[in-house]
This record gives C-alpha cells, sequence and structure tokens, in this order.
C-alpha cells in the first residue's frame, strides 16, 4: 500500500486529504492515471508528485509504504 | 527554532537575523514578505497559507545548502507562515550573512525566486465576494509538469 496526499486546490478536487492505495510496484506516471481515473480533472490541477517529500520522474516505481503527493504549482512567499 | 521551518504563529524577524550572525559576517540582508490588500485591483480581505511541512522545511534547507554552494561563506535561515494571515502580516522571512554585503542582497532575492519555485506553500486569497487557491505566480524551470 502506499499513501496518497492532496494539497489546497486539489483537496477540493477529491473532497479528501489522503488515502491509501495498492498501487505498489506501479510507477508514478501510472499513479497519475489511476487518480486522474478516479477524480476527473485532477491532473490539471496538479504541477507534480513527489514521492517521499521529494519531486518524482514519471517512471519512478513506487514501493510498498511510499508516500505520494499531489503538488499543485505551489505559490508561497 | 529552526533555521528552515513552517510555523503557525506570528513570525519575529529578529530571531532569524540573530540565528545567522557571527564573527566573520560583515553583513545581515533580512527580507520579509507581507500579505498585501490590493492586488491587480482586487482587494484581499485575508489570506490562507497551507504547506506539505515536512518536504516544505526539506526544500527550504536545499534553497539554504544552494546557496552555501553558490556564494561560499553565506548562511541562511528562512521560516514560513501558514493559517491565516491578515493584511500586513509578515508571511515569509529571510535572513542572510555574508563576510560582505554584495552576496548577502543577491543570496537573499535568490532564496525568495526558489521558494516560490520548488517549495510546496499555497496561498488562497480570500475576497470580499470570493476565494481563490493562488498558483502558477511564475514559470517552473525544466520539464518535470506532468
Amino acid at each position: 500500500m502506499i499513501t496518497i496526499h492532496y494539497f489546497a486546490g486539489l483537496k477540493e478536487v477529491t473532497g479528501i486529504a489522503q488515502e491509501q492505495a495498492d498501487l505498489s510496484g506501479r510507477t508514478v506516471e501510472e499513479l497519475g492515471q489511476w487518480a486522474a481515473e478516479k477524480y476527473p480533472g485532477i491532473l490539471a490541477g496538479a504541477s507534480r508528485i513527489a514521492v517521499n517529500e521529494e519531486y518524482a520522474l514519471p517512471e519512478d516505481l513506487l514501493e510498498n509504504g511510499d508516500i505520494a503527493a499531489f503538488i499543485p504549482p505551489v505559490s508561497g512567499g | 527554532m529552526k533555521a528552515f521551518e513552517i510555523v503557525s504563529q506570528a513570525i519575529d524577524p529578529q530571531h532569524y537575523a540573530d540565528m545567522v550572525l557571527r564573527p566573520e559576517a560583515g553583513a545581515v540582508t533580512l527580507f520579509t514578505g507581507h500579505v498585501r490588500e490590493w492586488t491587480k485591483g482586487v482587494r484581499t480581505l485575508y489570506l490562507s497559507y497551507e504547506a506539505y511541512i515536512p518536504m516544505a522545511e526539506k526544500k527550504l534547507a536545499q534553497i539554504g545548502a544552494e546557496i552555501e554552494e553558490r556564494w561560499p561563506g553565506a548562511k541562511t535561515a528562512i521560516a514560513h507562515r501558514i493559517g491565516e494571515l491578515a493584511i500586513s502580516d509578515i508571511a515569509v522571512v529571510i535572513a542572510v550573512s555574508s563576510p560582505r554585503r554584495k552576496a548577502a542582497y543577491e543570496a537573499n532575492e535568490y532564496a525568495i525566486e526558489r521558494i516560490k519555485e520548488i517549495v510546496p506553500i499555497w496561498k488562497k486569497e480570500i475576497w470580499e465576494d470570493g476565494e481563490e487557491w493562488i498558483g502558477d505566480q511564475k514559470k517552473k524551470p525544466g520539464g518535470e509538469g506532468l
């Protein structure tokens, strides 16, 4: 299982702040596709996906226990 | 108090200036970013900031490391506040010390630019007639998009 976080406007798209999913062994790109099927429009609002608190590449593999996060365009400062 | 942190209470900038001050520093630049009332003709009532806290603190520390690499001898402390902030409240403080002033000025501006690129913090503007999460204030470098 992996944990998935949603932040800011994406939390309003999904209706939840986090959830768990059985996506171990899948790629970050596949995680994006999985989420897009479940929450249409989510990829329009996410600029990047982080895994274990670091920006991930589409081909990165997810492992059991990973913490992923959909990151909307940032606006700090 | 940490040198790179997300906080939910009012920020005292002096704490961060003190944190970077040391005998070899001839200059300290202290930047405070504040909540602005008017943006492009629209009046903001207050702001609400949210962060992915552990990752945001890591990315702030990464900015500090980037500064040390680009401006040897420079030392950085950064704090960003989250939660509801009123007009003129301090949202972010950046303190940079260096042996000479030029590096302290340049590195301080570099830090705020990098915060707007890589640190997972989000701002929601609340107006009289609505609210919106703000994003894409700055084009992101590289092809990291989905």
